[in-house]
């Protein structure tokens, strides 16, 4: 309760959950949302700027683009969301072992995070989807298993920082099993740094996906999301600059909100922490 | 220097098991992918299909057609033969296609760098004031906007808006420009961000009361005490910086129509082309690398303070 009074006086960080919930309630019902179909081609509509109608235009096969970018909402949130729960788990995972076990087991785990940290993350992503498809799992799996590294390596540090506290040292004289001082004695006290970390991890899945899904290497039809229709945009700017401005700015704003969010959960949560920017 | 050169030395040898490490899990994760690079739309007779197999050894057992690629790429730096385009090795490929990347990743680079550093030091010179605001409000915009959403801005308002420069292509001085932009809006930001806040760190420190009491003008006082003190910060970065540069590239590549290597490489990831895959991936490692050793032999030349040989744990 205290970190709600605490959050609830920032501005910007609130104004952005406003923001986000709005988007993920928008996604959810976005069947009750609009009276347009997302996939209903209409080749006498095509191309058409924004009207009663159709309130962003409709794209190069007729297809409403403000229902497009309501149910892109739903793959680029899911991914962005999914993806950074599943890279948290991971990380914690090893990140814990390698910080609690440490000697060669750490020095091994690590010896893997750090090269992942030399080679950025898209590119991994890249070749990964050749080996995991480019279905909506494909995508998530990818994304995931290149983010990791980033929360293993925050776990792994203040897992090392807990292990010399009282807290612990009591816990092991106590004579309790290793995985339960982890899971019930550590790991709740660093929950702060962690959700920062998945907080800021959520708009760089997001953005990835798009990027992904701009270079053709994304999510494949008929799964559509933001960065796809950015794509189709793109192709179409030059006569119909809505086509990408559209889903363009719902995308700056909401990674925007993402990142303000974030930073606002860390001012609360964890006050020393540092932004930590990735490739 | 002795010390330095030994370092130096002993990096770059363990470089080799991690571009080793690198090569094969590439390798494998390519090879037990479904789908091969010859079986596309066009559907070949069996024994055609056999004979493009026969050529390009996809006929061996897979830990052959490792250890045969391994050992001519290790040890003679051949990465093979191109699958997607006919009769060209990959080595000329890359050697086509390095040079328009590196100028436009070396070019971003320092835009990055020479626009970045100034702003962040005045962001925190006037901490607390609109201009440090807009430059927080930059920076935080510069990590949200995915860069082609940078592109389409740029090339909407100089290519076809205002006509000034050329929206696509690589065939005169001026194509530079957008595709350089581009490239160094997210790292300019990350840069600013950065330097902004070490030198706020540095600039409440003991040193920068004295130096301000004992007359030294501002401008000195920023450049030459605070900055010197904040740039270790900055140097780490270099790392992460070229590997954002990398990544730029494949979109900035494909948006602008340049026959760089990131264009290829998506290229070759959606055309299965593995020899190309593999070449420009080892490329990518060889200069990602040398950019972390860089920043960390800079570190130790910018603060003599740090021990080389006990960097890594």
């Amino acid at each position: 309760m205290n970190f709600w009074r605490k959050f609830i006086h920032k501005r910007v960080p609130f104004l952005s959950l406003l923001f986000l919930a709005t988007v993920s309630i928008g996604a959810t019902f976005a069947p009750t949302l609009t009276r347009q179909s997302y996939e209903t081609q209409n080749i006498e509509e095509k191309l058409e700027t924004p009207s009663a109608k159709h309130w962003m235009g409709t794209d190069s096969l007729g297809r409403d683009l403000y229902s497009r970018i309501l149910y892109g909402a739903r793959m680029s949130l899911a991914v962005g969301v999914l993806t950074a729960l599943l890279s948290l788990t991971v990380g914690t995972l090893i990140g814990s072992v390698a910080g609690y076990r440490g000697g060669r087991t750490d020095s091994f785990l690590m010896r893997i995070v750090d090269l992942f940290t030399i080679f950025p993350s898209l590119l991994i992503a890249i070749l990964l989807t050749v080996f995991l498809g480019r279905g909506f799992l494909g995508i998530l799996l990818a994304l995931a298993l290149t983010s990791w590294v980033t929360h293993a390596r925050l776990v792994r540090n203040l897992v090392i920082q807990a292990k010399g506290l009282n807290y612990v040292e009591s816990a092991r004289a106590m004579g309790l099993r290793d995985s339960r001082i982890v899971l019930r004695h550590i790991l709740p006290n660093i929950i702060g740094p962690m959700i920062v970390s998945l907080t800021f991890q959520i708009p760089t899945n997001i953005m990835n996906e798009s990027f992904l899904s701009f270079i053709g290497l994304g999510l494949e039809a008929p799964y559509s999301s933001w960065g796809t229709l950015a794509n189709e945009g793109f192709r179409a700017m030059r006569s119909y600059p809505h086509l990408i401005l559209f889903p363009g700015t719902i995308l700056f704003i909401t990674l925007l909100a993402f990142n303000a969010l974030g930073d606002g959960i860390r001012d609360v949560l964890d006050p020393h922490g540092k932004r930590d920017f990735g490739g | 220097m002795r010390g330095l050169f030994l370092y130096t030395l002993k990096r770059l040898l363990g470089a080799v098991p991690t571009l080793f490490l690198l090569a094969t899990l590439v390798f494998f994760v390519l090879r037990l992918a479904p789908g091969g690079p010859f079986d596309g739309d066009r559907v070949f007779p069996p024994e055609v299909k056999a004979a493009i197999d026969a050529h390009y050894g996809l006929d061996l057992p897979v830990w052959k057609q490792w250890t045969v690629w391994m050992r001519a790429a290790f040890f003679h730096f051949d990465f093979g033969e191109s699958f997607q385009y006919l009769g060209r090795t990959v080595n000329e490929m890359i050697a086509f296609s390095l040079p328009p990347s590196l100028l436009l990743g070396g070019l971003a680079m320092l835009l990055s760098l020479g626009i970045g550093i100034p702003l962040g030091v005045l962001a925190a010179w006037r901490q607390g004031t609109w201009l440090d605001s807009s430059a927080i409000f930059f920076a935080v915009a510069g990590v949200s906007l995915p860069s082609y959403l940078v592109a389409s801005l740029l090339v909407l308002v100089f290519a076809l808006g205002l006509g000034w420069l050329p929206a696509a292509l690589w065939d005169e001085p001026s194509s530079v420009v957008l595709p350089v932009l581009t490239l160094a809006f997210r790292p300019l930001a990350i840069t600013a961000r950065l330097v902004r806040s070490s030198m706020i760190e540095a600039l409440s420190s003991d040193y920068i009361r004295t130096a301000h009491a004992k007359g030294v003008p501002v401008k000195g006082v920023l450049f030459h005490h605070a900055l010197r003190n904040s740039l270790i910060p900055m140097i780490t970065v270099l790392g992460p910086l070229a590997a954002s540069l990398v990544t730029g590239s494949f979109l900035v590549e494909m948006v602008f129509q340049i026959p760089g290597l990131g264009k290829h490489f998506v290229g070759a990831v959606l055309n299965r082309d593995y020899p190309m895959v593999m070449g420009v991936t080892l490329i990518y490692g060889v200069i990602l690398i040398s950019a972390n050793l860089l920043a960390d032999l800079l570190c130790a030349w910018a603060d003599p303070r740090i021990r080389l040989d006990s960097e890594r744990n």
